[in-house]
């Protein structure tokens, strides 16, 4: 189509990154991709309100470059990549969960933990004898990799991770805005943030798995703070944050069908001009609401 | 000064008898007997380190005593009491929660209850009741982020009202408010232990923004104690026995202040740091 509209030049580059030529074909063959995409985006974009809620950004940047440690080491060792990323995702979110109840102590081991990780996943590609797209698709991410058995591995950890956190909902709002307060009622404050942190660990495999590790904070932070751009109901928020999620994934896997470039570019894109849309919304609204809490507020009593 | 809301021969809603705490070592308070009173305001006033947060996490089952018994409602105090409402200091205002004004106040009604709360009628009109008791209504829908401290502060007292409380905890709730303010939230809770008959623990290390509303003062100080009325309490002599060191005890223009205690530096001062909150 794109091709129609430019018919003498069409450069090199533009195909590389837009062919729809044999695009039926293409979508039949990718159907597991593209349920992977919208798998993960219903994951990224609910987990992604607690991440925003609990400050939890760069420990998510940390336990995604374990998951690529494990992943790597997985396929070194022949156990499995999904296997492999799951066991190191789990074990960064345990660590970054029991060491680092406050912000600063969490920071610093997260700091700790990423190059750590990051440097034993190279090691585990550099030894690894096979091709090396197979590589760079764990940092990178990869379409064409979702076999049936991996879609299914893919869609029962997105399972728990969905059932987990719609049990744990409530109570863990309620521990994320105000743990003491929570606390005082007799929440668990502190097993639901193991609770969590292991829900993340999951959610961080499931990502590194289709947008590689590099990448994994456009899926499990961009959407939702997105939403919290322009919108503060709980209701709205985690809608709005799955349908950017899945926007996103699915709209860059499409994207990306044709091209010969891995598909994160086209994931990160998109969730990013959709963060960028958000900003520029909210930027107005807080505008006209300043101007009207100026004339209602006035005579206010704290 | 007041009268206290109720008769003393009415049963105390919390009672201590002989509670000693000793933490890491550290015995901050011994053979204390307290009876708050349904509907009673008892201020907890002491130096630093005194004990007067550690007193409350007792109440609410997370601090076990040393020795000595704490009941409330003549049954022993246990964590997560839904009977027992909590205030604490002012500090919220987080950028990154889906949270607006009653949110807050419905995670008092049932965040504390597993899955997601799926909106109804009956949740809605609880809230409503809780805003309007508090008088948050109309800045209801506004996201917490946005709002002053006092106005947070309101919506915490609709949030701990929200279990029908029998006690209610609050731990410097007037923190980091301007003085309009403090007199907004000091009242707010004075009505409400009239109205619904509910006993205060209120944790201060300023008794004037309370002076007009509290029924008897809780004295710590360097392992001891004085409970009595705040002209029981707060005088010279008395509190100079207590710390065993010369205390002055100034009033001057309707304001209590307390001079010479060891943690001078902290002490009775007005801060005036939230500009949020003037208009």
């Amino acid at each position: 189509m794109i091709a129609a509209v430019l018919p003498v030049a069409t450069p090199d580059w533009w195909l590389q990154l837009f062919n729809f030529s044999d695009y039926g074909q293409l979508l039949v063959l990718l159907q597991n991709s593209i349920l992977a995409g919208a798998l993960l985006g219903v994951v990224g974009g609910l987990i992604g309100v607690f991440v925003m809620s609990r400050d939890l950004a760069f420990a998510v940047h940390g336990i995604s470059e374990l998951s690529f440690a494990g992943a790597a080491a997985g396929l070194l060792l022949g156990v499995g990549v999904v296997e492999g990323s799951i066991v190191g995702s789990i074990v960064a979110a345990a660590l970054i969960g029991l060491l680092g109840s406050r912000a600063r102590d969490r920071n610093s081991i997260t700091a700790v933990l990423m190059p750590f990780g990051l440097g034993l996943g190279i090691l585990c590609l550099a030894l690894y004898p096979g091709r090396t797209s197979n590589k760079f698709g764990l940092l990178t991410g990869q379409i064409v990799a979702v076999d049936d058995p991996k879609l299914t591995s893919l869609a029962l950890i997105s399972l728990i991770v969905v059932v987990g956190l719609l049990v744990v909902w409530r109570p863990l709002t309620f521990a994320s805005v105000d743990a003491n307060v929570a606390a005082a009622r007799g929440v668990p404050v502190r097993a639901l943030s193991l609770v969590f942190m292991l829900l993340l660990g999951l959610a961080v495999a499931v990502s590194v798995q289709v947008v590689g590790a590099l990448l994994v904070l456009s899926v499990l932070v961009t959407p939702a703070a997105a939403a919290l751009r322009i919108s503060r109901s709980p209701i709205v928020v985690p809608v709005l944050s799955t349908v950017f999620a899945v926007v996103s994934l699915v709209g860059g896997i499409l994207l990306a069908l044709g091209s010969s470039v891995p598909i994160s570019p086209y994931v990160t894109t998109i969730s990013f001009l959709i963060y960028v849309v958000c900003r520029v919304a909210s930027s107005r609204q807080a505008r006209r609401a300043s101007s009207r809490r100026r004339i209602v507020g006035s005579g206010e009593v704290g | 000064m007041p009268a206290p809301a109720t008769t003393p021969t009415t049963a105390p809603v919390l009672s201590l008898r002989g509670a000693q705490l000793t933490l890491g070592g550290r015995t901050l308070w011994r053979d204390l007997d307290l009876d708050v009173a349904p509907g009673e305001f008892i201020a907890v006033l002491g130096a630093n380190g005194s004990g007067k947060t550690s007193l409350l996490k007792t109440v609410l089952g997370q601090h076990p005593l040393s020795a000595g018994t704490a009941t409330l409602l003549g049954e022993p105090v246990h964590h997560g009491d839904r009977r027992i409402g909590y205030v604490p200091q002012q500090r919220l205002a987080d950028e990154g929660a889906p949270m607006r004004g009653r949110d807050l106040v419905g995670l008092g009604v049932d965040g504390h209850r597993w899955g997601i709360a799926l909106p109804s009628r009956a949740r809605r009109a609880r809230i409503d009741e809780l805003l309007d008791a508090v008088g948050a209504r109309h800045y209801a829908n506004a996201p917490i982020s946005s709002l002053s401290g006092g106005e947070q502060q309101r919506l915490r007292i609709g949030q701990a009202l929200a279990g029908d409380p029998a006690l209610l905890l609050c731990d410097e709730p007037l923190l980091s408010l301007d003085l309009k303010a403090q007199g907004v939230v000091s009242r707010l809770i004075d009505e409400n232990r009239r109205a619904r008959g509910f006993g205060v623990l209120f944790v201060t290390h300023d008794i004037n923004p309370i002076l007009e509303v509290v029924d008897r003062v809780l004295y710590l100080a360097g392992r001891r104690f004085r409970i009595g009325t705040p002209d029981e309490v707060l005088r010279s002599d008395v509190l100079s026995e207590l710390y065993q060191s010369p205390v002055d005890v100034i009033r001057a223009r309707g304001r209590v202040v307390i001079v010479g205690t060891p943690d001078q530096s902290h002490a009775h001062g007005h801060e005036h740091d939230h500009s949020k909150d003037l208009p």
